[in-house]
């Protein structure tokens, strides 16, 4: 579907003709990201991240294909074999650090992503399945990166593997048995490694697919906008080509600066030192962590203490940490507000912004040890978590009073100079 | 359906989480030893910063201390006779520096294990045969290969640094359960202050060939660095492509600035 006013694709040379009456594959992507799509014009720059998601992915799968090349799943060389990548490999240096730190950026984008989603009420009616794939892309970006991150088979990818896959062993009666079935063996060993080598070779495809799903999904009710308004005529809205491809051309340019600097100039910096010892089953560190971007859902796991109505505190922590991302699923429903934009919404903008400084709070709290008053943070942060979604959110969309609205997009936006001119008269 | 039933959902976590709130003790054991610990000292390297470069001289001393000093139960297998050119050797100087040392082969008339002279594609051999061998010449302790050890340690190059100034004799406050015991050395930079490695550098230990004089501070200087050297032989090279780079994507983002701004100025957004 798209708007009445979307530009029809009208191929000029002959062989574009021929293709279009063969396989309309221009025709699809003119409808999908070229001058067929209209856009919103008032979108900012938080609109960026979706298609700097897009290259995060594009950039990992083809530095990871390159890696690929050179590395090897075998428990015994594995990680000589990323060592000989840094060292041997032409510019294999380059290509690690690039996936490595890629990884980091993939992630980065993708939380500013959500971010913007959940301020601007991106996931409410008629969005409600393209949220519900981007947190299906969400989950597998974690499983990814997870198994990615065993592949090098440092200290921290043996234990990150072992603790992981502990959750498991949690679950009562048969945890233990699907522990190693998972595992292949009773501790992570070559057999791990291998698949999980596969799966992470997989799974970034997988993703590819899921994306294409949310972008289909994206364009029946076309893009959100900063106001929550949806679209009512073609005023309101601009071809994305030129207008977004030129805005998106920046926003690459502004994120493949920030991944530069930190690829060259700090590559080990959002890594930990001990993933630099050989993996070794007979030594723990003294520290067990994981990659930044898990810290909060770490913390989580880490808050349950206490065996509370006969299931254990551990079991506690791992269905805690599932259902922290399992309740944004929900959130589409959870939240009944009619109002998308928290511009206009006073009561949630204010708890917003508690659940920011409230994950912020848990991923520092999950790089500490566990020692207080990172617990009892981790708690009281575990607290508001849950809590924000499943008892604030639903009363604060019923009470809430919504402020005063535009009635269109183009209102907002001439409203917008119109402060401006006078602004600048006064 | 879904609000009521997440709801309680909501009200089971934070039940669990306040009761976990209410029975665990605010307060930490204390850990003793953490209170004798002393923060790395920062050293100073040419291959630091944002203009980073290799200080050859130093490399070579460096090279000189692992050597004599360090590879006598210290491991470099992830560094190869060839990669030392890069701390300005020659061809013809690798080849001789390889000679001198003995890798493990097999006699090709007999099959039988053997020695040869190392060649340019050798790695750096092992001191010991292996893990059993290792731990049995050192009073059970390990001593780790070097190859990453700038990179595998909290604290880096300044970690590496302090800990072989670090030899000291133990404050007489030290509680008589952290003195090191038999074969141990007590050093405030080591997580449990107590280090199975002897102070491995004493004054005049070796002789620099560029006069420099071998003090403990500077063989330990020349030796970190020549450690970040072999923890990642590319750091300058990394750091010299990502100014190209980040210059290079610098004029890019300006002029997709300019033309989205070109773009746009019809278009009030």
């Amino acid at each position: 579907m798209s708007f009445p006013w979307a530009k029809n694709y009208e191929p000029q040379l002959p062989l574009m003709k021929w293709l279009d009456e063969k396989l309309p594959l221009p025709r699809l992507v003119y409808n999908a990201v070229g001058a067929g799509y209209p856009v919103p014009r008032n979108l900012n720059y938080f609109w960026n991240f979706g298609v700097l998601a897009g290259a995060a992915l594009a950039i990992q799968i083809i530095t990871g294909i390159v890696l690929a090349m050179h590395y090897a799943a075998n428990a015994g060389v594995a990680f000589n074999s990323v060592e000989h990548i840094m060292r041997d490999v032409n510019a294999g240096w380059f290509i690690r650090y690039a996936h490595m730190n890629g990884a980091s950026m993939f992630f980065i984008v993708v939380y500013l992503h959500i971010f913007r989603g959940l301020f601007y009420g991106s996931y409410k009616a008629p969005r409600e399945m393209v949220w519900l794939l981007g947190v299906v892309i969400f989950l597998l970006m974690m499983a990814t990166a997870f198994m990615g991150y065993v592949l090098p088979w440092g200290q921290m990818s043996f234990w990150g593997a072992q603790v992981i896959t502990g959750f498991f062993s949690a679950i009562p009666l048969v945890g233990e048995p699907v522990r190693e079935w998972l595992l292949g063996g009773f501790v992570p060993d070559n057999a791990t490694l291998n698949r999980f080598f596969s799966l992470h070779y997989l799974l970034p495809f997988v993703i590819a697919g899921v994306i294409i799903l949310h972008i289909w999904a994206l364009h029946i009710p076309g893009s959100s906008n900063p106001t929550g308004i949806e679209v009512k005529d073609e005023q309101d809205t601009v071809p994305f080509h030129p207008y977004y491809t030129a805005k998106d051309g920046f926003g690459l340019g502004i994120f493949l600066i920030i991944f530069a600097l930190l690829t060259f100039f700090s590559p080990n910096t959002l890594g930990h030192a001990d993933n630099y010892i050989p993996a070794n089953s007979l030594s723990t560190p003294a520290h067990i962590v994981p990659e930044w971007y898990f810290l909060p859902f770490y913390a989580i796991l880490k808050a349950f203490t206490f065996n509370f109505l006969w299931i254990d505190a551990k079991l506690w922590g791992v269905i805690a940490m599932f259902a922290s991302i399992a309740v944004l699923f929900f959130l589409p429903w959870l939240d009944s507000s009619p109002v998308k934009s928290s511009t206009y919404r006073p009561l949630y903008r204010i708890f917003f912004w508690i659940l920011v400084v409230d994950v912020l709070l848990l991923g520092y709290c999950g790089m500490q040890p566990a020692e207080q008053p990172y617990v009892i943070l981790s708690q009281l942060g575990a607290i508001y978590y849950f809590a924000h979604f499943l008892v604030i959110l639903p009363i604060v969309s019923r009470i809430e009073r919504p402020l005063p609205m535009p009635n269109s997009i183009t209102e907002a936006v001439l409203a917008k100079h119109a402060d401006k001119t006078s602004d600048a008269t006064a | 359906m879904v609000r009521p039933l997440g709801f309680l959902v909501g009200l089971g976590f934070i039940t669990a989480l306040v009761l976990a709130i209410l029975t665990t003790p605010l307060s930490n054991e204390e850990n003793v030893a953490h209170s004798f610990h002393e923060h790395p000292k920062h050293l100073k390297l040419a291959s630091d910063g944002l203009l980073p470069h290799w200080d050859k001289q130093q490399l070579q001393r460096g090279m000189q201390v692992y050597k004599e000093v360090c590879s006598a139960c210290h491991g470099l297998h992830l560094v190869a006779f060839r990669d030392i050119e890069a701390l300005g050797y020659t061809p013809g100087q690798v080849k001789t520096f390889a000679k001198g040392f003995q890798v493990p082969s097999i006699n090709p008339d007999t099959g039988e294990p053997a020695t040869r002279d190392g060649l340019p594609s050798d790695y750096f051999p092992s001191p010991y045969a292996n893990e059993t061998a290792a731990r049995a010449a050192n009073n059970n302790a390990l001593p780790p290969d070097l190859s990453l050890i700038t990179k595998a340690r909290e604290g880096g190059k300044d970690y590496v640094y302090s800990l072989l100034t670090g030899f000291q004799n133990p404050p007489a406050n030290l509680p008589a359960e952290l003195k090191p015991g038999t074969g141990l050395h007590y050093n405030p930079y080591f997580a449990n202050l107590n280090l199975a490695m002897a102070p491995p550098l004493a004054p005049n230990q070796v002789t620099y060939a560029d006069g420099t004089k071998a003090t403990v501070d500077q063989m330990s200087k020349d030796v970190t660095a020549f450690l970040v050297w072999t923890a990642e032989p590319k750091l300058v090279k990394r750091v010299q492509v990502g100014w190209a780079v980040v210059i290079f994507l610098s004029i890019f983002s300006i002029l997709a600035y300019l033309s989205y701004r070109n773009i746009w100025a019809d278009k009030k957004h």
